[in-house]
């Protein structure tokens, strides 16, 4: 009668131990290996990369493992382990015109410098299930790349090595659009992670933000800027672009720049027509605008979203009424951060036993004393009744 | 723990950021410093802001103490100590006097504080403005003006509606005759534990990324007017173990009857009791 005041260890203790059960699941089948996760679920590592803000395949992969395929939970494991380690300083800006693009398309234009480069996406593909097992001569997901040899597979065939100018960078050229990301690069700005989210926030601290936010959160805001909840005209893809790109760094003990590695990114430039709103440089009145997103490994719809937010909320920044959530840093900002989100609405499962005892106490009170004050008034009532009818 | 990490799980610049930021709430008591709060590998709600304070303040010599709901044995409790004893291996104490450092959620334990000993609260929503104006800038600019008349008609409007101030627990404070601070969500029979305490009182918020503080002998009045002076819940009951009178009761349903039985919250304030009360009659307590 009184396990709900004790036995809190062992029931600790023993959720823990069917936590590793369920997670292994029956022995006769094997156990997943970590590099089957690091190359046939490569999309889930990249998003946990992202959303763990911290580029290490291998802790990703770990994280995935350990937490059943639960990509929000495994994101929690690499934040809380990405959080412990040394910060030694800030690599060079990327350049990403030197991007090896593995992919690289323009929604705005049909041909560009460079060209468009179609790559590994979903976006052609029948979403057919190919329901096992495999049968000979059926076709299962690995029938079309069945006949090609490591070899051919690697380098990609659709790399790139030439340099890609970006669309925006020629729209600027032209005195069709105002400055870009330009004024960013290389500027000194705060590390979101190191200091707490002050609003409002600087476009440098809103893009950090965005990059480590969560994608169903980030892409349902977007959404909702493009149903008219905050834009008022249809955007255009400048450019997406995925590959990798070197990071280069100067280590102060040595003062050259060494190429410390490689990842792989997600580019996006949205370009809207202006919205109307004032502040505008001189001779551009009339024009476009950007909106930028960039994300660690593939993930397109994200890259997408942060870009068109990011315009959305430039353009509150310089004067346009915020009437939308999607126009709303604070909204946008201070609810995208899914390790936050996650923990504190569940949260709620821990016990409120006391607080919930407060209210019962309370309400409990309140009913009181408005029923003996019922009572009073119809003993009252009857009383004059009672002298009315003579009694 | 993998040797990675380091003792008590914060690398040594985080745990001094987080100094600094505690100094400057004791400096300023009850005013909410921003802090870089860090991830931490418990989910938010569950303390993570307590949990970096006492990461920030544990030495080896500490003797800690946890409690959630007033218990020492309830599952978060249990998760929290698990995890410094993993991560720093201090000694961990169920006595409220034997502790040096007591991080709790929703209580504060019955048995006194002491000069020395330091309270970490975890705390969800550190402003007790939020639900007033949910914008922080705004907020802020109450804090900063002393703004406070929105607080006390939210108070008022309870008044009128139902006679009394309903806010049962997070009743918010004033401390220090300065600012409005919330006391976390413990109840509001807990507040006058804060008023002149010997002992220190640090508030941290890891979602929001606050740290705040109470430091000793400080005044710490609970908000109310001349004519509706703050109270405190009653119970009729005493406690069904120890018999105590003056705890704060947990209410326990026995069965699908509507029978209930009323027990401390604070587990190890009953089990003291208990003891006491049993070398006093020298019979063991039937209930």
């Amino acid at each position: 009668m009184y396990v709900a005041v004790k036995g809190g260890q062992t029931a600790v203790r023993n959720s823990r131990r069917l936590v590793a059960r369920t997670r292994r699941g029956p022995r006769a089948v094997p156990e997943i290996g970590a590099d089957q996760i690091e190359n046939q679920l490569g999309l889930a590592v990249d998003r946990v990369m992202a959303e763990g803000a911290l580029y290490d395949r291998r802790a990703a992969v770990q994280a995935i493992k350990q937490a059943q395929g639960d990509l929000v939970e495994a994101v929690f494991l690499v934040r809380a382990f990405r959080t412990t380690l040394k910060r030694f300083g800030n690599s060079t800006p990327m350049d990403t015109e030197k991007m090896q693009a593995i992919r690289r398309v323009s929604g705005a234009f049909k041909d560009l410098p460079g060209g468009q480069i179609l790559g590994p996406t979903y976006d052609y593909t029948h979403r057919l299930i190919e329901f096992g097992p495999k049968t000979e001569g059926a076709a299962d997901e690995n029938s079309l790349c069945e006949n090609e040899t490591e070899k051919k597979e690697a380098p990609n065939p659709s790399f790139t090595m030439e340099p890609l100018p970006r669309v925006t960078d020629m729209l600027e050229q032209q005195g069709l659009m105002e400055k870009g990301t330009g004024d960013l690069i290389g500027a000194p700005t705060q590390d979101l992670t190191r200091q707490p989210l002050k609003i409002p926030a600087r476009r440098s601290i809103r893009l950090q933000a965005l990059a480590r936010g969560d994608e169903g959160f980030l892409l349902s805001s977007a959404y909702s800027l493009q149903r008219g909840f905050g834009l008022d005209r249809h955007p255009f893809l400048g450019e997406l672009r995925v590959g990798f790109v070197e990071v280069m760094f100067t280590p102060p003990e040595l003062k050259f720049e060494i190429k410390i590695g490689e990842i792989k990114i997600t580019e996006c430039y949205m370009v809207n027509r202006f919205n109307g709103e004032k502040n505008r440089a001189p001779g551009l009145e009339n024009g476009f605008e950007n909106g930028y997103g960039l994300v660690f490994g593939q993930n397109e719809r994200k890259a997408m979203s942060v870009s068109l937010l990011d315009r959305s909320l430039q353009n509150a920044e310089n004067g346009t009424a915020v009437k939308y959530p999607g126009q709303d840093q604070e909204f946008i900002l201070a609810h995208s951060d899914n390790v936050e989100a996650s923990g504190f609405v569940q949260h709620l499962k821990l016990p409120h036993y006391v607080d919930f005892q407060s209210e019962l106490l309370s309400v409990r009170s309140l009913q009181n004393t408005h029923l003996s004050k019922k009572l009073n008034t119809r003993k009252n009532n009857i009383q004059k009744n009672n002298i009315k009818t003579g009694k | 723990m993998p040797s990675h990490y380091n003792f008590a799980y914060l690398d040594e610049q985080s745990k001094k950021m987080i100094r600094r930021a505690i100094l400057k709430a004791m400096a300023i008591p009850g005013f909410q410093v921003p802090f870089g709060g860090r991830e931490m590998p418990l989910p938010y709600g569950w303390g993570t802001g307590g949990i970096q304070l006492s990461a920030s303040l544990l030495g080896e010599a500490d003797i800690l103490k946890v409690i959630d709901q007033g218990s020492d044995d309830t599952v978060n409790a249990v998760s929290i100590k698990d995890f410094f004893k993993r991560t720093a291996a201090v000694e961990i104490t169920e006595s409220t006097p034997h502790a040096t450092l007591i991080q709790t959620r929703h209580r504060i334990p019955e048995t006194p504080l002491t000069a020395g000993q330091i309270m970490v609260y975890q705390v969800p929503i550190p402003d007790p403005l939020q639900f007033i104006e949910p914008k922080r800038p705004e907020a802020a600019k109450m804090h900063a003006f002393e703004e406070y008349g929105a607080m006390y008609v939210k108070l008022y409007e309870d008044i009128a509606r139902h006679g009394r101030i309903v806010t049962a627990f997070d009743y918010p404070v004033q401390v220090h005759h300065r600012y409005i601070a919330s006391p976390s969500p413990i109840p509001k029979f807990d507040n006058p534990k804060l008023h002149q305490s010997p002992a220190i009182h640090l508030f941290g918020a890891g979602r929001e990324k606050r740290i705040y503080a109470i430091p000793p002998y400080t005044d710490v009045v609970s908000l109310d007017f001349e004519d509706y002076p703050f109270e405190l819940e009653t119970w009729d009951e005493s406690c069904a173990i120890c018999g105590s009178p003056t705890s704060f009761l947990d209410e326990i349903i026995m069965d699908d009857q509507g029978n209930r039985m009323f027990v401390c919250s604070d587990s190890e304030y009953c089990q003291n009791t208990l003891k006491t009360n049993t070398l006093k009659k020298g019979a063991p307590c039937q209930k």
